[in-house]
């Protein structure tokens, strides 16, 4: 017997809520950056249950380019935090206040 | 996959989840990380997806967490002394995750669960390369493109400026 797809829909959903509080909670902006990554995941997992439980590939498929996305948007993502911190020697999202109104 | 095995891993994904979010050393949220998303591949290999789960594995858990890691040491980050917001913020930060975790999982519970039969070979590199290569070619080439851009990009903002 195998655990019915609403345990794996129930699970991505509390693992995307922790990504949110995540970033709505954290001052550290690589921390924030996990708690994205956090979420990303949920949504494969998501994708990869629906495949299996529609025994179709698609979903998996699509996993494959949401891996590439963020292996390129952790990439330019903390080379950005790098010349922030470059800039202004901190990584605090409350001390990056520049752009906010 | 068993559902209690599916219950005791949950338990240990969500636990390494929370310990990401809520740690306040940096080094140790990157290493809970890593563990989380390890789980995550167990469970997509209990879904059939092993092909997923290695890619998990070796590109996640792997490059992109090294990567933060390189960055984190890079940085010299210290144990912060004011790593969360305010009480008022958490509280009602919790609260709405909560709601949120209960309004996704309202949305998607009613989903219709056909149960369809797995074909011979679900999951493996031969399925998923032959979709790769024939209905996705178009999104496929542009994840190149997708990378060449990345690359420059980091490599473009990371650079001292001369």
């Amino acid at each position: 017997m195998t655990p019915p797809l609403a345990w794996y829909l129930g699970l991505s959903a509390v693992l995307f809520a922790i990504g949110v509080l995540g970033v709505v909670v954290r001052r550290n902006v690589i921390v924030i950056f996990m708690a994205i990554e956090l979420m990303l995941n949920a949504v494969n997992l998501t994708f990869v249950a629906l495949a299996r439980s529609l025994g179709s590939i698609d979903g998996q498929v699509i996993v494959f380019f949401v891996t590439t996305v963020a292996a390129a948007e952790a990439a330019v993502g903390l080379a950005i935090i790098l010349s922030m911190f470059r800039n202004r020697e901190t990584t605090n999202a409350d001390e990056l206040a520049t752009l906010k109104w | 996959m068993s559902p209690l095995i599916f219950l005791l891993l949950a338990a240990l994904t969500v636990a390494s989840a929370l310990t990401v979010v809520v740690h306040k050393n940096p080094v140790h949220s990157a290493c809970a990380l890593v563990l989380t998303l390890c789980l995550l591949a167990v469970f997509f290999v209990g879904l059939d997806a092993q092909l997923v789960a290695l890619l998990q594995v070796i590109v996640y858990a792997g490059a992109i967490v090294v990567l933060f890691l390189f960055v984190i040491m890079l940085l010299n980050l210290q144990v912060e002394t004011r790593a969360m917001a305010g009480a008022l913020l958490v509280g009602s930060a919790a609260a709405g995750g909560v709601a949120l975790a209960a309004l996704i999982f309202a949305a998607l519970g009613r989903t219709v669960a056909p149960a369809a039969a797995v074909p011979a070979g679900f999951g493996e590199t031969a399925a998923l390369a032959r979709q790769l290569f024939t209905a996705y070619l178009l999104p496929f080439e542009l994840t190149s493109v997708l990378l060449l851009v990345a690359i420059v990009g980091a490599v473009a903002l990371a650079r001292k400026p001369t």
